[in-house]
């Protein structure tokens, strides 16, 4: 198992603001990892400082071994998309895409028909041909952003890094974007970082997830394994939504005000706990023969599905019940609820 | 009410457009305009026609006229180039950096505008003068900047200097500090950052100041003659000859002389505007 870009302890200090805690990742060559949190986490912190355009206060980052203090940015070979694309305005697409192999040593630079041909082929390759000539104001969002990644994989980067790749874009083109990003990825097989706020988007793109939280990695992992078996209570809140559940585990049974809502028999969790359980696994029952009844108070079109908002005596916030293909209840019928699956946490 | 057909508005020279008031807004700048400039400057080639074709051609082709107008010129270019270097130097480092006492060099750019130009020019001649403060340890040197023309461009750069840095300013306080990270990550020197990520799109703004900065230089009367010294065909400057002929009432000379310079200048300020023109359009849309 080779790695690519080795993370030791990485830690940077702004001011008073601790905006990276010690943080440790291996990247392996070929890897899609995103960089999931919420704002102020550090992961755009991570991301400069991979790219080498921040200073580490503490830890190491290493490129295929080599230290990154010893690597000049040139040398460093990072194609980096900036969240605002951070194109030349007053250079054309074309030469926005050669700027890189044009900025090379006069003895690596490639001779003008090569550095064409080449911008031509990355041009075809992010689906921008014919529009060479054309400056990045004529340009939508989403051609920009490609204009962005054509200019990052001129120069053939050791890393790809995108922050933020689809955050300014509307919700149709980061669909579109996605999909193709996913695509141009299995194909080119860039060792890929991409920094992301949107749970579903590191989910549906990324081989690996790295969570983080306040300056800490919290879990890193495939997306199946981080949203099936979530670490922490942040990581499992994070990635989708829950219905949190203060219980008391005793015998191997979580217990809500002495009724015994969910088997934790796997859980080494003892005494006060949080049980949290997303939407779609809990499921409609008879309200005499279950442990966990109430009301409904709503029921709302969430997209494809129905939720029901059932408020349970002796809790504060109504849960929140997917309703797949079964009749929706009515307004104000009492409902029982039985937890198909949850994750258990010590109460913090 | 029926709906006029198109035909029925505006005239062959203007574009329907949803915005209102051209015909309000036009009349009122031509009016404008015509009080403020165009008679006044109308006033002034009429009055320079009365002096006979033989006077005006005696005026312009004499020396010392030819002198002044050469030292104006030439001396408002030079001050204006040395603006543009050193204002776009100013505005990177009040933009760029943060540093003690930034506000307070921020505001002192704009003194030379405040300031009444003849208290300028008495400063300056004060310090730059032979038995000044900075003169006098020149002189053993055998560097004169005071009474000479020297001295002329010392007063031309002093009053130009904030029209570069205030319009340069703005376009690099928008500019994303990414621009740089980005040509830095593409393998880019700082040399090649700052000549082709940089410059060009400060560029257009550079020359509106250059252009301002010129215009300003070449009107400058005030701060000049205090640290000109005025010696004929050589620190003489064209606006002091205009004020001398005012002084024994020969109106028509001093008119001859400003149009001299209204042409020359208009002539200058075009070229430049139209070279502006193509160079925004060279570098596309910044």
């Amino acid at each position: 198992m080779s790695v690519l870009l080795q993370i030791d302890n990485a830690a940077r200090q702004f001011g008073s603001f601790a905006a990276l805690k010690g943080v440790s990742l291996a990247i392996e060559p070929g890897e899609l990892v995103a960089l999931l949190g919420p704002s102020g986490s550090g992961k755009t912190t991570l991301l400069r400082l991979i790219a080498g355009l921040d200073f580490l206060d503490g830890g190491r980052i290493a490129f295929d071994g080599v230290d990154g203090n010893a690597l000049s940015l040139r040398d460093r070979r990072i194609g980096m998309v900036f969240q605002s694309y951070a194109l030349f305005r007053h250079l054309t697409v074309r030469d926005n895409v050669a700027f890189g192999l044009r900025a090379r040593p006069r003895q690596e630079r490639p001779p003008s028909a090569e550095i064409d041909r080449r911008v031509r082929d990355l041009l075809a390759l992010v689906q921008l041909d014919g529009l060479e000539g054309r400056f990045p104001s004529e340009l939508s969002g989403g051609q920009r952003q490609r204009v962005a990644l054509a200019r990052a994989l001129a120069i053939e980067p050791r890393v790809l890094l995108l922050d933020e790749p689809f955050g300014a874009l509307d919700a149709k083109v980061r669909k579109d974007l996605r999909a193709w990003l996913r695509d141009l990825h299995s194909r080119t097989g860039h060792t890929t970082v991409f920094v992301t706020h949107d749970q579903d988007e590191a989910l549906e793109l990324a081989d690996r997830v790295a969570i983080l939280h306040q300056g800490r990695l919290e879990q890193v992992g495939t997306p199946d394994a981080i949203y099936d078996h979530p670490a922490t209570p942040f990581v499992c809140s994070f990635l989708g939504e829950t219905n949190r559940l203060p219980v008391e585990v005793q015998g191997g049974q979580a217990w809500l005000d002495d009724q015994p809502v969910y088997a934790a028999s796997t859980t080494n969790v003892i005494g006060p706990a949080d049980l949290y359980v997303r939407p779609q696994h809990l499921k409609l029952d008879r309200p005499d023969v279950s442990p966990l009844a109430g009301v409904v108070e709503f029921v709302r079109r969430h997209g494809a599905i129905r939720r029901a908002e059932v408020a349970i005596r002796g809790l504060s916030k109504r849960l929140d019940v997917d309703i797949g293909g079964e009749i929706a209840p009515s307004h104000g019928e009492r409902v029982g609820l039985r937890i198909q699956k949850a994750h258990l946490f010590a109460a913090a | 009410m029926s709906i006029a057909s198109p035909a029925n508005h505006g005239s062959a020279w203007r574009e329907r457009s949803i915005v209102p008031g051209f015909g309000i807004s036009f009349g009122i700048i031509v009016t404008a305009l015509s009080l403020i400039v165009l008679i006044p400057l109308a006033a002034l080639v009429l009055k320079a026609a009365s002096a006979g074709p033989a006077d005006i051609w005696a005026l312009a082709s004499s020396p010392r006229v030819l002198g002044a107008l050469r030292l104006s010129f030439g001396a408002a270019l030079l001050a204006a180039f040395v603006n543009l270097v050193f204002g776009v130097l100013i505005a990177w480092v009040l933009v760029r950096y943060e540093f003690p006492g930034k506000r307070f060099i921020d505001a002192a750019v704009d003194l030379p505008f405040a300031l009444p130009t003849a208290v300028a020019g008495i400063a300056l001649a004060a310090i730059y003068a032979p038995n000044g403060w900075i003169g006098s340890l020149l002189a053993p040197l055998g560097i004169k900047i005071g009474y000479t023309p020297a001295g002329v461009l010392m007063a031309l750069i002093f009053i130009g200097l904030p029209f570069v840095v205030r319009t340069v300013q703005p376009v690099l306080a928008e500019m994303e500090a990414e621009l740089e990270e980005a040509a830095a990550l593409l393998g880019a020197s700082r040399w090649r950052t700052v000549w082709s990520v940089i410059v060009p799109p400060v560029l257009p703004a550079a020359m509106t100041g250059f252009v301002l900065a010129f215009a300003r230089a070449v009107g400058e009367y005030g701060s000049v003659i205090f640290i000109a010294g005025n010696v004929p065909m050589v620190s003489e400057i064209a606006p002091l000859l205009i004020v001398i002929r005012l002084e024994q009432f020969d109106y028509a000379g001093a008119a001859v002389i400003g149009v001299l310079m209204l042409v020359l200048s208009f002539i200058i300020i075009l070229a430049l505007n139209l070279f502006q023109g193509a160079l925004r359009r060279r570098l596309g849309h910044v």
